[in-house]
């Protein structure tokens, strides 16, 4: 019609393309209210919402969706910054290996650790899980040691770590070196009942260390099991404005929802002042960057120029190990990892997209999208964010990206407590994690084992154990008839 | 998103008049052709490995040993020219896994030296040695290896979901003919002898169920590339995709697969991680040192897409419409310069080849202190790199937007939705 009048083509083009194709960004101009209208969950649900299909933005996975749906890179990613993501995959799934070794690109191992490699927790760059019986070895899973604040504490820490163990228990060891011990859990069935009389049985895990290899720990040990979690979307995630996460926290629930949301203040190492934390179970981390290292660090040994010590978690006490042999050189900036091996994991970990939804105008999906935001459920899983335009990664700024997650700290109940604080997060707090992604956990990872230590076997047993701010929510689920529950689920499965 | 597809077809209207006398639909076509002629080269080269496996087992000896290094050497050259399809299309992708995974945690399959390790904690199945042992036991899962078939196979075949442990296709079967390359950084490669798999002086051990693994994983891949002869040919499910998609998300395909495969999978993953870490163990062909050639076709197969003229094993060519003439039609400079950068990176990729023949092989040239080498090795880079950015102009004179990266829906994709 436009060609009618005598448009060109040139221009009608253009006017395609800013009607059409870059639709919102007609609204960059827009006030803060318009902006806030764009990202407000909705109150429609007889149709998708537009770009609702992209939960990563133009970053979003829409090519795979099996086994491999986790590890796609950022669909909007240059060729030649594609080839950092693949390097930075090498070097995730590298094994270390025991210093001095004739690759002295890959040793430094431990000398105390609980993997070889990113990848063997982080399986197909998906969830962990904890394991399958006491034989099993292919665990994805951990136990974190702290103890309470002590009268003088260096405000930095976000914990104290165990005087003897540190801050996490390392199960393996390398030759002639004492791994710590043994994670030991129990599970104890509680028994709920739904709508309509169906009993669903959860079970309660209880954790323990057993062969502790170097003498008792402190009695007040805190003990706090975590599970690998999804590496898909951080990169959106770090792209989130922090002044856009605080707009969410509530601190004294002044609406009167029922729900707080509080941000984790935690120390940045890299840009030496307090910041939200952001990543991690509790929001314990402050950036990708210091999250990588610390689990150079901690879960394999590495050095590297964020966390120095070669030595990884050993404490003072370990004294065998503090001495222990280290792939520590001068050609690697005096670390076992040097900088340039850090950044390409840094990019890769930045890049692994998050995958389109799928059915997102399904009737039945459309039903569960309405009941889990009627029930309160998004008071704490926030829909959308919008990226910031200034990232690391051009190809994730700018984008409207669909999280489910508020990145907030929330006081989940005695249920699923673990009674250990880190930073500003409580025992009884956990952050809400992301939810996108999560109805590909079984195609990928092939298991739904989910919470921060995988207790709950369907997504069911893990909205019941919702407790303390999601409690109003998670009753709300547990009243709906069966049928409601299903599209609750349907929705889920679609993200 | 009614909108989103209008918006597509009148966008793409632009660069298709500009070049009324191409048609794109003949350009998509010589590409499937190209892709079935290749598919039934490997398919053809995997028959004559086949047979070589079979003469060798029938009665081995070091010279039916060699001639089965040979089949598996030539069975690589059609193959490695196919991999420019699997970054553009889905179903290639998806298939590719079974057929050319790598790198793989070798002791899954067979013996290996005690350097290995015994243990991998990342791995179960690190030294699992099917081969040896009927009976695998681990962690929650229990595998039943009493026959070794096809379905052993995918069974073990990223199992735990550890992605490299890898029971099929190209290096595995590479693996139980030329065995551990124990050199390092050296020269050499794999010395497997033959009475691994002698019927009367077994060395290794398990000589029988060795040679029923190699004879196994051999007929997996031929049946495994038969299903893209198929896919590719009239009616196949890749053939019949490409041709049912608009002419800009076929165009993005082609382009797709000659990007990614340049910089990301072969520039990044493949060249320049082994480099960097100047490991051996990242040699795509480690066992045999055939990663020359192997880089080498690669390159070959992303030149003869853009040109639409590949010569098959036999002589023959196929060859018709294809990107490079759409490119010529609407900017010939950027033709020209695409065809000189494609050229130039054949030439850095015949530097590491020559350097091979002359007994300097792809691992050696990685090795750390080698300057001469790593040089070598990041000429390829280089050249690839700069490929890539021709690619990209490509990409631009073709008004293909950012498509290139992605395939397809890219006008759903709200580019940048706050700005």
């Amino acid at each position: 019609m436009c060609l009618e009048k005598g448009i060109g083509t040139l221009r009608w083009l253009a006017f395609v393309l800013l009607i059409f194709v870059l639709p919102v960004s007609v609204l960059a101009g827009a006030t803060a209210d318009q902006r806030a209208a764009i990202l407000a969950p909705t109150n429609h649900f007889s149709q998708a919402e537009k770009w609702e299909t992209l939960s990563g933005g133009s970053a979003t996975n829409r090519r795979r969706f099996g086994h491999d749906a986790f590890s796609q890179h950022s669909a909007n990613l240059p060729f030649e910054e594609q080839a950092n993501f693949f390097v930075g995959d090498g070097v995730f799934r590298r094994v270390w290996v025991t210093a001095p070794a004739s690759v002295k690109t890959a040793d430094g191992l431990g000398p105390l650790y609980n993997a070889r490699a990113c990848q063997r927790c982080h399986l197909k760059d998906g969830r962990g899980h904890p394991p399958a019986g006491p034989d099993d070895t292919a665990v994805s899973m951990f136990l974190r040691l702290s103890i309470p604040q002590q009268t003088s504490g260096n405000e930095k820490l976000t914990v104290v770590p165990e005087p003897t163990y540190g801050g996490q228990l390392q199960d393996l060891a390398l030759p002639g070196y004492r791994a710590e011990g043994r994670m030991v859990i129990s599970y104890q069935d509680v028994r709920v009942v739904l709508d309509g009389g169906k009993a669903i049985v959860l079970r309660k895990p209880t954790y323990s260390v057993a062969d502790l290899a170097y003498g008792p720990m402190h009695p007040d040990v805190m003990l706090s099991p975590r599970v690998a979690p999804p590496m898909i979307g951080l990169g959106l995630l770090e792209a989130i404005a922090e002044v856009d996460i605080l707009a969410h926290t509530d601190p004294d629930d002044v609406d009167g929802d029922g729900i707080s949301g509080r941000p984790n203040r935690v120390w940045s190492a890299e840009q030496g002042k307090f910041v939200l934390g952001r990543f991690g179970w509790k929001a314990g981390q402050p950036s990708l960057a210091e999250q990588g290292a610390s689990a150079f660090a901690g879960d394999i040994g590495i050095s590297n120029p964020l966390v120095q010590d070669p030595w990884g978690d050993c404490t003072e006490v370990q004294t065998d190990c503090r001495t222990g042999p280290h792939g520590d050189s001068p050609k690697h900036g005096g670390f076992e990892a040097p900088s340039e091996i850090m950044e390409f994991v840094l990019f890769y970990a930045r890049n692994l997209a998050v995958p389109a939804r799928r059915d997102v105008d399904a009737t039945n999906v459309l039903a569960g999208k309405r009941l889990f935001y009627v029930a309160g459920c998004t008071g704490c899983h926030t829909p959308k964010f919008a990226t910031r335009n200034d990232y690391a990664v051009p190809a994730l700024g700018g984008q409207l990206i669909w999280p489910y997650s508020d990145l907030l700290l929330h006081d989940m109940g005695d249920g699923l407590a673990d009674g250990r604080p880190e930073g500003e997060a409580s025992g009884r707090e956990w952050r809400t994690p992301p939810l996108w992604g999560i109805g590909l956990t079984e195609a990928v990872s092939g298991h739904t084992f989910f919470l921060h230590d995988g207790r709950a076997r369907d997504l069911t047993e893990a909205i019941l154990w919702h407790g303390g701010e999601g409690q109003v929510a998670r009753d709300a689920f547990a009243a709906m008839p069966k049928r409601e529950r299903d599209a609750v689920l349907a929705f889920l499965n679609s993200l | 998103m009614k909108y989103a597809v209008v918006a597509a077809a009148i966008a793409f209207a632009l660069p298709v008049q500009a070049v009324a006398s191409m048609e794109v639909s003949d350009i998509l076509e010589t590409y499937a052709d190209i892709a079935l002629a290749k598919y039934e080269d490997s398919h053809t080269t995997a028959l004559e490995l086949q047979s070589a496996v079979r003469a060798f087992l029938t009665e081995p000896s070091e010279a039916s040993l060699k001639a089965t290094k040979t089949a598996w050497i030539s069975a690589r050259v059609p193959y490695q020219q196919t991999e420019v399809y699997r970054f553009g299309n889905v179903l290639v992708d998806e298939w590719e896994g079974k057929v050319n995974a790598w790198p793989l945690d070798e002791g899954l399959i067979d013996y290996v030296h005690r350097g290995y390790g015994a243990n991998n904690e990342e791995n179960a199945f690190y030294t699992a040695n099917v081969i040896a042992n009927p009976d695998l036991v681990f962690g929650g899962h229990t595998v039943d290896a009493t026959t070794i078939d096809q379905d052993l196979i995918h069974a073990l075949h990223e199992v735990d979901a550890v992605e490299a442990n890898v029971a099929s296709g190209y290096h595995a079967i590479e693996f139980l003919i030329w065995g551990q390359d124990l050199n390092g950084t050296g020269p050499g490669a794999g010395e497997r002898p033959w009475t691994d798999y002698s019927l009367t002086g077994c060395t290794g051990g398990n000589c029988l169920r060795r040679a029923a693994y190699l004879t196994t994983a051999t007929d997996l891949l031929v049946a495994d590339l038969r299903e893209m002869v198929v896919a590719w040919g009239t009616g196949g499910k890749a053939r019949v995709g490409l041709s049912a998609s608009t002419m800009q998300d076929g165009l993005a395909t082609i382009i797709t697969g000659m990007g990614s495969l340049s910089f990301g999978e072969l520039a990044g993953e493949r060249i320049k991680l082994g480099l960097l870490l100047h490991d051996p163990e990242e040699e795509h062909d480690c066992f045999s040192d055939n990663t020359h050639n192997s880089h080498y076709f690669d390159e070959v197969g992303i030149q003869n897409v853009y040109l639409g003229r590949y010569q098959r094993i036999d002589g023959r060519v196929v060859e018709g419409p294809a990107l490079s003439d759409l490119v010529k039609a609407t900017a010939p400079e950027v033709d020209v310069e695409m065809r000189g950068k494609l050229d130039a990176t054949i030439a850095a990729m015949e530097a590491m080849r020559q350097s091979a023949e002359n007994g300097v092989a792809y691992d050696q040239l990685i090795a750390d202190g080698n300057t001469a080498g790593n040089a070598v090795v990041q000429a390829a880079v280089d050249a690839l790199l700069d490929q890539t950015t021709t690619i990209k102009k490509v990409v631009a004179v073709l008004a293909l937007g950012d498509v290139a990266f992605e395939g397809s829906d890219s006008l759903e994709n709200p580019e940048a939705v706050f700005q």
